[in-house]
Formats: C-alpha cells, structure tokens, sequence
C-alpha cells in the first residue's frame, strides 16, 4: 500500500480535484460514471493537436506518418495491456456501447429462431437492450441468469439456461451498480462447452483489474477508454481475430474498404474493417497515456487501494442507522450502491452535492437490479485511484447529516 | 398587491433568512414534510408531471372561485418546491394564476440550485399548475 506521500504524489497529477464545489472541497466518488484525468492524457490530447494532427492511414506527409504511428502505438499499448494475441484484434470504437452494438448488429444476421442468447439481470442496459433488440430482429429468444440477494449470480441456474441452443452469453466483468466481480471465467467455460460465444462487458472491470483476454479466452471484450482515466469518445472491442473476421462490416465508409466499386465493394481485413471514417484520433492516441498511467502506478496497487476504500467506507456506512448497501459480494470493486430507509436517494443525492460531494443517484442503467429490489434507485459512491480515507469519511459524514434532515 | 404576489414576496423573504443553501434545503424539506400527503388513489399515472426525477404528483380542484392544489411525491426535496408552489397558487382564481409572473423562483435562486433537469421538472410543475388553471378558466367562461 502506498505511503501518504506517494499517494499524495498519484492525487497531484488529477488538478480537477483541486476545487471547491458549493464552498466545500470536492469529493468525487462518482468514478463508476467516468474518470477524471491525469495531466498526461490531456498533455497528450493537447500535443496531438498541436503537432501531429493529420488523418491517419491515408496521407504519404510527415504529419498523416507521425499522427498514424501514435495512433497504433496506442494500439499496440491496448494489446499489451489485455494480453490479446495481435494488433489486429484491437478495434477502436466510441465505447463500451458502441462495441456491444458493433458486435450485436453482426449477430444479428446470423441469429434464427430458435437460437438463444443469454445476458444476466444485472447488466447495464447498454448490454441489455441490444440484445433484446437482436431477439426482436431476429426472433431468437433471449435468457436471463438472475441474481440472488447478495447481488452475485445465480449459478445453480447455469445447466438450465446455457444449454446447446444458446449461441450467445453477454455478461459483464464487474457490475457499475453492484460492484460485483462476477466469476467469468466460469462463464465462458460454460458457454464453450455447449458451442457459444461470450462477449464480456469490461467497463467496470479494466479500470480496476488486470485482465488477461488470452487466459479468459473470451471471444470478445469491450471497455470504455473514459473510466480508465482516457478521454471519452473512445472505447475498445477485442475479438479473436476469427470471430472479428466472420462478423459483416459495421458501418460502411472510408477507412474499412479495400476495393470500391459503384455497385460493389471489398472490405479491408481487421481491424479497420470496423472503424468506418475518420476516428477519434486524440483520443485513441491519449487513451495510450491513461494506460501507461495505470501501468505505472500498478494494476495491482490500484485495486489494493480502492478495496481499502472499499472496506473502510462500507463498515463506516453499515454503521448509520437504516442503511442498507446493494451488493455484499464476497468478491467485489470499490462500488458502494446504498439506501436509507425513509429517504429518498435523489434527496440524499442533492444535499450531498450541497456538501461538495458527488454521487451518483438512481438506477445507474440497470432498471431490472432496481425492479429485483423493488426500489426507485439507490445513491452509489464508486472510488477510484486518486481517492483517499478521508474523502470516503466525508461521505459517511455527510450522509449522516442527510439522514438527520430527511428521517 | 395580489394575493399570489404578496405570498411570493413571503417566500422570498423566508429563503433570505437564510445564509447557507444547506439551510434553505432544509427548509424546503421542512415544507415537503408539512405538506399533507395525497391519498393514494389520486397517485396516479395521469397525475404525474412529467420532467421531474422524482415522482411527482399534482392535483387541482375548482373551490366556488377558487382553485385548489393537491400534490405529492416520493422524494422530499420535490415535495418541498411543490409545497412551495402550492403555497403561492392555491385558493387563488384561475385567471390570476394564468396570469402570475413566477419570477419569485428566480429570486429565491433556487432553478441555480438545482441540476438542469431538476430545474427542468420546477418548470414542469410550474406548467402544469398553470395548466389546470387555464382549464378551469377556459371552463368559467363556456359556462
């Protein structure tokens, strides 16, 4: 664990924290909706359009090489830092969203009646609703494996639902409103074993752990580049470079062709089969900072920090009369999603704000968690690397206080 | 001065009693607390005002000259800006009502305070009260 220096040294490189929000200092523990950023990925955003900016993969000029040379390396950085087995297996998106979609909207050509897809109750919506939108396309039918109270899935429901028909299982690593780190390795065993492919939602997941797609052998991995301390806009698809191959084409445009006729076109091999028009280059060059942030800093450390946090803030929560926290999985992320009985989580949420601390109120995208719970929506507090104890303090101090003015 | 101007002077001269937005939220939860609550079966689907994030309920009902307001709702802090609108237009006549300027929100500083889409819903609600006011106007006047 870190000294109170260094980790005072990794906070310094973050200046947004550094303000005063309604005349308190600002507690940003609303990590699980997007990161902040450190110096380097701006600095980088900043020298990409100051120096290199040109397109990439188009030009024979000095700026269209540099500009394209930064964009693959941070590529390469993405491959490095999943473990994929080559480059090409690495498709840059706008997000998680847009990578589901991406491999849904593919999915859906192939998939009959009859077939099955299987998602769980606590996936965001982004990895819900284009499934239910493939089934209605296409009327395969779609499964859910449910959850049980502790906010962990249901595994004795597995044999029942991941049977030979299912063709393909969309679950998420860790959940944004649970914090439950699901047991995916399990999963994707299952789902092979009867035949089918797994597309693993990492949003939560990458900013919090390491992640090795070769040991997972998921077929296809999707994480946002703005919850790993990258700018937003930018997201990553992995597939295994014969899956990616046997999906059609996304959107059409520049970039992903290889032949242009007036009637008729080839497509260009993976990865740029799938990024249509000119990408989001600053971005994909600064998401290569925000890993190298991470890199240095420690995967690992990163995690050992925020579970401190996590631990800390979840006993001092406990302690506050008639709360209630949503998702005690043993194995869980720095994700504390509460209610209190009385009060209403968007109350709790805007007195908070008062105080100078943000949260995040309501369902957080996952209506059908709300619906098991029988709740509007709960407050949730997610920390992330540059977090301290005393800012989780804050928090806890300031929910008593809501709860003195709302009970 | 109006009925509906001098209150709106009274609500503004509440909040500036108050130094602290802390205890301006406080006192607006006060207010959501004292409001008497709708019965359940009025809380319903087509009672809801749209925009809000919490779920808000409005009422009206003609009282001889007068309307009447009822509302609700699940979270505090909106009972409270709904408490403090009825405050201001129950008991007064539909035309005042249509007619009133609502720049008192804006004097109190509370849309600030509030998220865009929770000032959005304070709109919301402020629409729908007027809403029901030119209604019952529009009714008076056929009659």
């Amino acid at each position: 664990m870190w000294t109170p220096q260094e980790h005072a040294e990794i906070r310094a490189q973050f200046p947004i924290l550094n303000q005063e929000v309604h005349g308190s200092p600002l507690t940003y523990l609303d990590n699980a909706a997007t990161a902040q950023k450190p110096v380097r990925v701006m600095e980088a955003l900043n020298r990409c359009y100051s120096d290199i900016n040109s397109n990439v993969h188009r030009g024979v000029h000095y700026l269209s090489q540099r500009a394209t040379d930064a964009f693959e390396l941070s590529r390469e950085a993405v491959r490095k830092h999943l473990n994929a087995n080559e480059t090409a297996e690495i498709i840059f998106t706008k997000g998680t969203t847009d990578g589901i979609n991406l491999v849904a909207s593919g999915m859906r050509e192939t998939m009959r009646p009859g077939d099955v897809i299987v998602a769980s109750e606590m996936e965001h919506h982004s990895n819900l609703v284009p499934w239910q939108m493939v089934a209605e396309r296409s009327g395969a039918e779609l499964r859910i494996i449910p959850i049980r109270d502790d906010g962990t899935l249901d595994l004795t429901t597995l044999d029942e639902i991941i049977t030979p028909a299912v063709k393909l299982v969309a679950v998420n690593h860790i959940s944004n409103t649970l914090g439950t780190i699901n047991p995916i390795k399990t999963l994707i065993d299952k789902a092979h074993a009867v035949g089918a492919k797994v597309l693993i939602d990492g949003a939560q997941s990458v900013p919090h752990l390491r992640v090795d797609v070769q040991a997972l052998n998921t077929d296809f991995y999707v994480f946002s580049a703005h919850k790993t301390y990258g700018p937003t806009g930018v997201g990553v698809l992995y597939g295994k470079r014969h899956e990616l191959e046997a999906l059609p084409p996304y959107q059409g445009g520049g970039e992903m062709i290889a032949e242009v006729g007036l009637l008729k076109s080839t497509y260009a091999e993976i990865p740029h089969k799938f990024e249509a028009g000119t990408p989001n280059i600053a971005g994909v060059v600064a998401l290569e900072q925000a890993l190298a942030f991470m890199n240095e800093v420690g995967v690992e450390s990163i995690a050992a920090w925020e579970n401190h946090l996590l631990e800390e803030g979840t006993k001092a929560l406990l302690a506050i009369p008639g709360l209630r926290i949503f998702g005690t999985a043993p194995e869980k992320a720095s994700v504390i999603s509460f209610d209190i009985e009385g009060a209403h989580p968007y109350d709790l949420g805007v007195l908070l704000d008062q105080m100078g601390i943000a949260v995040r109120t309501g369902h957080h995208c996952t209506q059908p968690i709300m619906d098991k719970f029988g709740i509007p929506g709960t407050a949730r507090a997610s920390m992330a690397v540059y977090n301290t104890l005393e800012e989780v303090e804050r928090l806890v101090s300031g929910v008593k206080r809501a709860v003195k003015m709302l009970v | 001065m109006s009925g509906i101007a001098a209150k709106q002077q009274e609500v503004i001269q509440d909040f500036q009693f108050f130094d602290e937005w802390m205890d301006k939220y406080e006192h607006l939860i006060e207010l959501g607390k004292d409001l008497s609550p709708l019965s359940e079966d009025l809380k319903t689907e087509d009672r809801l005002i749209k925009g809000c994030q919490s779920r808000v309920w409005l009422q009206a009902e003609l009282d001889g000259e007068v309307v009447r307001y009822y509302a609700d709702s699940d979270a505090l802090i909106a009972k409270g800006v709904i408490a403090l609108l009825v405050k201001v237009f129950s008991g007064e006549t539909p035309k005042d009502i249509a007619e009133a300027d609502t720049s008192f929100i804006d004097a109190i500083g509370l849309k600030e305070h509030l998220s865009p889409t929770r000032a959005n819903g304070l709109q919301q609600m402020l629409k729908q009260m007027k809403l029901y006011a030119l209604a019952f106007q529009a009714k008076n006047q056929s009659e």
